[in-house]
């Protein structure tokens, strides 16, 4: 399933030249933050977790995810190279797999190391706040990946329908409609932040068994059809 | 075989003139050039011209952008209130998101695909200088931006006459909000169009535009609430110049009647407003040279 070349060009075409400057300034801005925060208010467990879910899982890591995610296939079917690749005799469903690995793991690097370095500058990981963001982040970053990738070989206007998602329905949808909130990638992955972090600090509107079952559900389905998809893909013309 | 024949009869060859003429109308120079391409740039801001396909976004941005001053002016001529329940000046702030989302998805397509397809040489083949295709470019993602924020205000202006509500007053709020969103129209295009002339894919362009301006206004926000949070209310003011929202926030508070979104309304004075207003001057012109920097090889 894995196929080792298209994982490097999909490295080279997320990582390459200045694309990967935006994925550093915003891990960079939340180490930033949690200095600034730390410098300022001394270690504060609540601040703590306002921080790390207020930015690096409510922003941060769906930014990224969005990123990753559409950056590692959209790109190449927005331009037409896409054809060099689909020519090859490699399985769809292997190129979609392949690509999902690389988008996960640059969410993961970009979105899940840095919050755990954030969570150890605020608190030092008091009551397992950093430990449970990071496994937040460690999950979200899968789920998301595979959405968004499945988002890039749907549309062609895939980062904006992406943003829609991640900044519109989770960020402030989900803050007026809570209902909303249940079906949001972000309360899923806090679904188990909250089973490790200490009592009352993070919140989640979902129960555990159900965010479990939901994220899995949204990876496969996501990773089946974007291979689907890239089986029938049809090569429009430029607008 | 007898044409080839050197030294043969030369004075029998003569080229006919078969009547070729040069063109000697009127040329319609450089302003044409570069109205034609404002006007072009503008109507493909919104996607007209261009496929239905592309029509859909930018028209449903703007329909989010319309749609709650519709509503606010529906409820307040049923209500009859004597005002309207927000200030002009807070509506595109409250709605930049969509503003955001607007821009990352209509500066790329602007200028993003003339690079990335090498159609800028054409662009200059003709009588037109970088200066003039920049600030056709800059002028017409400026326009569009200014008829998403400004319709609504309009709107609600509109509205607010009709709910017979007092003339001055109204007048004078829009007036005020009317500059802001100018000023604002002016500061995002340019700082959309920098981003957006930095990469010729135009999916980085989208990711990039709106995680500056995500990013930025998100941390400020963060910071100032932090700084609220710890009592140091007189801070709050100087991290404000760090993201383009906040930026326009406070120079609208400081200059133009405007109640500022900051935490507990700790916003900046006429005295740091003038500085305010300077970063925004700044960046205005900082991202016309950075344009203009960038064409001055751009495809060649």
């Amino acid at each position: 399933m894995y196929n080792p070349t298209v994982a490097r060009l999909t490295y080279r075409a997320v990582l390459g030249r200045r694309r990967a400057a935006i994925l550093f300034i915003l891990p960079a801005l939340l180490l930033a933050i949690s200095v600034a925060v730390r410098s300022f208010n001394g270690v504060d467990d609540q601040i703590a977790a306002n921080v790390l879910g207020g930015f690096a899982i409510a922003a941060m890591v769906p930014l990224i995810g969005v990123i990753a995610g559409t950056g590692s296939i959209a790109p190449e079917i927005d331009d037409g190279s896409i054809v060099y690749l689909l020519s090859k005799p490699v399985k769809r469903s292997s190129i979609i797999f392949t690509k999902l690995i690389v988008a996960i793991a640059v969410t993961m690097v970009f979105s899940a190391v840095p919050t755990l370095i954030a969570g150890y500058i605020l608190n030092g990981n008091g009551q397992q706040i950093a430990i449970a963001y990071t496994v937040a982040a460690l999950v979200a970053s899968i789920a998301y990946s595979a959405l968004f990738l499945l988002l890039g070989t749907v549309s062609r206007n895939a980062v904006v329908i992406g943003l829609i998602y991640a900044l519109g329905w989770e960020a402030f949808f989900g803050t007026l409609v809570p209902g909303a909130r249940t079906l949001s990638v972000q309360q899923w992955a806090l679904a188990l932040a909250e089973d490790i972090g200490g009592e009352g600090l993070i919140g989640s509107d979902v129960g555990l068994p159900v965010a479990v079952v939901l994220l899995s559900v949204v990876t496969v389905a996501a990773t089946w059809y974007a291979g689907q998809k890239l089986r029938v893909l049809k090569l429009a013309g430029e607008e | 075989m007898s044409t080839q024949t050197p030294g043969a009869a030369p004075e029998t060859t003569r080229i006919h003139n078969i009547g070729y003429r040069d063109y000697d109308g009127r040329r319609l120079g450089r302003a044409y050039v570069r109205r034609s391409l404002y006007v072009q740039s503008l109507r493909g801001a919104y996607g007209l011209g261009r496929s239905a396909k592309s029509k859909v976004l930018p028209m449903i941005l703007l329909g989010l952008m319309v749609l709650p001053a519709v509503i606010v002016v529906a409820v307040a001529v049923a209500t009859k209130a004597t005002k309207l329940p927000l200030e002009y000046t807070a509506y595109a702030l409250m709605l930049q998101p969509v503003i955001g989302l607007y821009l990352a998805s209509q500066a790329p397509q602007s200028v993003s695909r003339d690079l990335r397809f090498k159609t800028v040489p054409l662009y200059f083949s003709r009588p037109l200088e970088r200066v003039d295709y920049v600030l056709a470019k800059y002028g017409a993602m400026a326009s569009a931006l200014l008829i998403v924020t400004a319709l609504p205000l309009v709107i609600l202006y509109a509205g607010a006459l009709l709910a017979e509500m007092d003339f001055a007053d109204q007048t004078a709020g829009v007036a005020q909000a009317l500059v802001s969103v100018a000023l604002m129209s002016v500061l995002f295009a340019g700082i959309g169009l920098v981003l957006a002339a930095l990469t010729p894919r135009r999916g980085f362009g989208v990711a990039a535009i709106i995680g500056t301006l995500t990013i930025s206004s998100v941390a400020v926000t963060i910071v100032q609430a932090i700084a609220w949070e710890t009592d140091s209310t007189d801070v709050i003011k100087w991290f404000g110049l760090f993201s383009p929202s906040t930026l326009i926030d406070g120079v609208q508070t400081a200059f133009l009647g405007a109640t500022s979104g900051f935490p507990a309304e700790a916003g900046p004075d006429a005295g740091v407003g003038v500085l305010y207003l300077l970063v925004v001057l700044a960046l205005i012109a900082g991202s016309y040279g950075i344009l203009m920097r960038r064409y001055r090889k751009a495809g060649l």
